[in-house]
């Protein structure tokens, strides 16, 4: 296999509150490859968005900070980055589309302008040519008389658009990896798949990698190349897509999938997991997910089990992983 | 555009015929009349009922009110005290109290706009607590009694005077030195003027500020690879200032108020020293007059302050 992209190594990102230290993400590790989507998938405030900023230190400090870690992208440590070499990365090499498309763009300036404003940053186009790529780029996510659309504002555009011209901001500059987070998770269900497939086509016409953040298991399961489920700041299973839908081997992952509603299966109910997410703050003993767990023995509560190797690259974080189908 | 324009425009006018009836029946039923005030007792009834009769206080209040509204526009208005027209006595002095409002607002926007931005970019750190503690005095501290204490000081400290609007003996001074004397005249009661509203003007900016800089759009424009300085200068200031201007049609009301205390102190010959006096002397139509011309000073405010908003927000425009 060819080399890594970016490899994220033990990222351990917490933020310093006054009623204690949240431990967002604890000791993360993956790569993504030249132009494969790998997804991070999880519950709420599992970690998952705080990892997709840590990665362009975008993290609010104070309260948070990446306490260690490394971020090996394209032969860098990003960590090792001063903030004006920094800003060069971002939006350039990796660019960053948001959950909510609605209050992600600038009210008081018009799309065109927002997008123009990175392609003159990093690729020193002048106006007008920034002005022709924007329009181009604007044509490429597929919105209609991009000549037009251009010199409107956020709130006159609806929200399917609006995140479409949020793409066009983010790969203008073709970056090598795009982290979208969540970016179908605001829009209408025909919106969500419209945008899902603009984003698979454009990637693989860009040849860029995709780090998708979602914690919707059936998005991954269109879409992505490798999955990384996370649970409570940790990286709880992870593979190639064939392997996990092939056969799921940590009872969190399951639990995930079992809560989305199947078509085939004539199901009652959806099968929820049980429990709450754990507080952040104060986070149980052993393996995360224990309390929760239906697989659950004593063991469980000692230590935190490592990511145990199922098959090749398919890695799970439960002691009884081989119980687990 | 048009058609927004042109009600807004309906909506001052209405609004400025109710403040002129509403201070018209205040001012002509508060206590104490303009004959009462310049007589003495001893003079005969009768002659008070002729003054009466000249003054038209004889009449009803509303046929008093439409009197002084057709001679404020037939420029048949005179003043009670010394008989000259009132649109000639506001005349000669509104541009010098103008001057002072202006010079005022230039002072409180160049200063009060920086100093928030300053203050969000530090804050709870030292400079921030300090700019939070002087803008607290600002805002407490009576004008008037701090225009007493650096009136004193500036005294005593240059031996130049600052009352009025220049100093006596100009004759022998080169013209800069008139401009200086000029300026120097000015800036006191000016800065005075404006340190209520650098003061109040500074935490809406710094509040704004630090709210803007937590919203999506601001870690969009970061995700973009733009400098800390155009994601504040740029993407959180334009919206920061939003809610700001508005503030401008806010700030008009106060310097009024203020210009009437402070050109009293520093016996500025404006309006609103003007308005002091006819007050005491229970002038009506100076009063009623100059009452009339803050209240168009503050319609016009609130009305540059909705076009601002409309200039500088995009989701007024076309609503």
């Amino acid at each position: 296999m060819n080399n890594p992209l970016l490899e994220v190594r033990s990222l351990t990102t917490q933020f310093f509150t006054e009623d204690g230290v949240v431990r967002a993400v604890e000791d993360v590790s993956f790569e993504i490859f030249p132009g494969e989507i790998l997804s991070l998938v999880g519950e709420s405030g599992c970690g998952k968005s705080v990892t997709g900023l840590s990665l362009l230190k975008l993290i609010p400090i104070p309260p948070g900070k990446i306490v260690s870690g490394e971020l090996l992208f394209d032969g860098r440590d990003l960590m090792e980055l001063e903030e004006r070499e920094m800003e060069k990365v971002r939006g350039n090499d990796i660019s960053m589309i948001f959950q909510e498309p609605m209050t992600s763009l600038n009210p008081v300036f018009t799309i065109g302008n927002q997008i123009m404003e990175a392609l003159q940053l990093h690729q020193n186009l002048d106006k007008k040519e920034a002005r022709k790529r924007a329009i181009e780029m604007l044509d490429r996510v597929r919105i209609s008389s991009p000549e037009v659309r251009i010199d409107s504002y956020p709130h006159q555009l609806s929200g399917g658009m609006r995140q479409r011209a949020m793409i066009a901001m983010a790969l203008s500059c073709q970056p090598k990896l795009l982290i979208a987070d969540e970016p179908t998770t605001a829009l209408d269900v025909t919106i969500q798949a419209q945008v899902l497939r603009l984003l698979k086509e454009i990637q693989g016409e860009m040849g860029m990698a995709v780090m998708l953040i979602t914690h919707d298991l059936g998005v991954v399961s269109e879409i992505a190349d490798r999955v990384a489920v996370m649970y409570a700041g940790r990286i709880v299973e992870t593979g190639p897509i064939e392997a996990i839908f092939g056969e799921m081997r940590h009872p969190y992952t399951k639990g995930l999938w079992e809560s989305i509603p199947q078509l085939k299966e004539k199901r009652r109910r959806l099968n929820a997991i049980t429990g709450q997410v754990p507080d952040p703050m104060n986070l149980p003993a052993g393996c995360k997910f224990h309390p929760r767990c239906y697989l659950m023995i004593d063991d469980c509560k000692k230590e935190e089990p490592p990511l145990y190797p199922v098959n090749g690259e398919h890695f799970s974080r439960c002691l009884r992983w081989k119980e687990c189908c | 555009m048009a058609q927004y324009l042109i009600r807004r425009l309906l909506y001052t006018f209405i609004t400025l015929v109710g403040i002129s009836v509403i201070s018209w029946i205040i001012i002509t039923q508060a206590p104490g009349s303009p004959i009462a005030i310049t007589m003495d007792p001893k003079v005969s009834p009768k002659i008070v009922e002729q003054m009466e009769k000249n003054y038209d206080l004889d009449k009803p209040i509303y046929q008093q009110y439409f009197l002084w509204l057709k001679r404020l526009f037939t420029g048949n208005l005179y003043s009670f005290k010394d008989g000259r027209p009132v649109l000639d006595k506001i005349g000669e002095r509104i541009w010098n109290t103008l001057l002072l409002n202006l010079v005022s607002i230039l002072i409180i926007f160049s200063l009060a706009i920086p100093l928030g931005i300053f203050s969000a970019r530090r804050q709870y750190t030292f400079l921030d607590n300090l700019g939070t503690f002087g803008a607290y005095l600002g805002i407490s501290i009576p004008g008037f009694w701090l225009a007493y204490l650096l009136i004193l000081g500036t005294v005593k400290l240059f031996g130049y005077p600052v009352l009025g609007m220049r100093s006596f003996v100009t004759e022998d001074l080169s013209s800069l030195e008139i401009v200086m004397d000029r300026l120097w005249h000015l800036m006191l009661p000016s800065i005075i003027l404006a340190i209520g509203g650098i003061a109040a003007l500074s935490r809406y900016t710094r509040s704004s500020m630090l709210e803007v800089i937590r919203q999506d759009y601001v870690r969009t424009a970061k995700a973009k690879g733009l400098p800390e300085e155009t994601v504040y200068y740029k993407h959180a200031l334009r919206n920061a200032l939003l809610p700001i201007v508005t503030l401008f049609g806010f700030l008009i009301p106060g310097l009024i108020g203020g210009s009437i205390i402070m050109e009293t102190v520093f016996a500025w010959p404006g309006i609103g020293r003007l308005a002091y006096q006819a007050v005491l002397a229970r002038d009506y139509p100076v009063v009623m007059t100059i009452n009339t011309i803050s209240a168009v000073l503050v319609l016009i405010g609130n009305f540059i302050a909705d076009m601002l908003y409309a200039i500088v927000d995009p989701r007024i425009r076309y609503q």
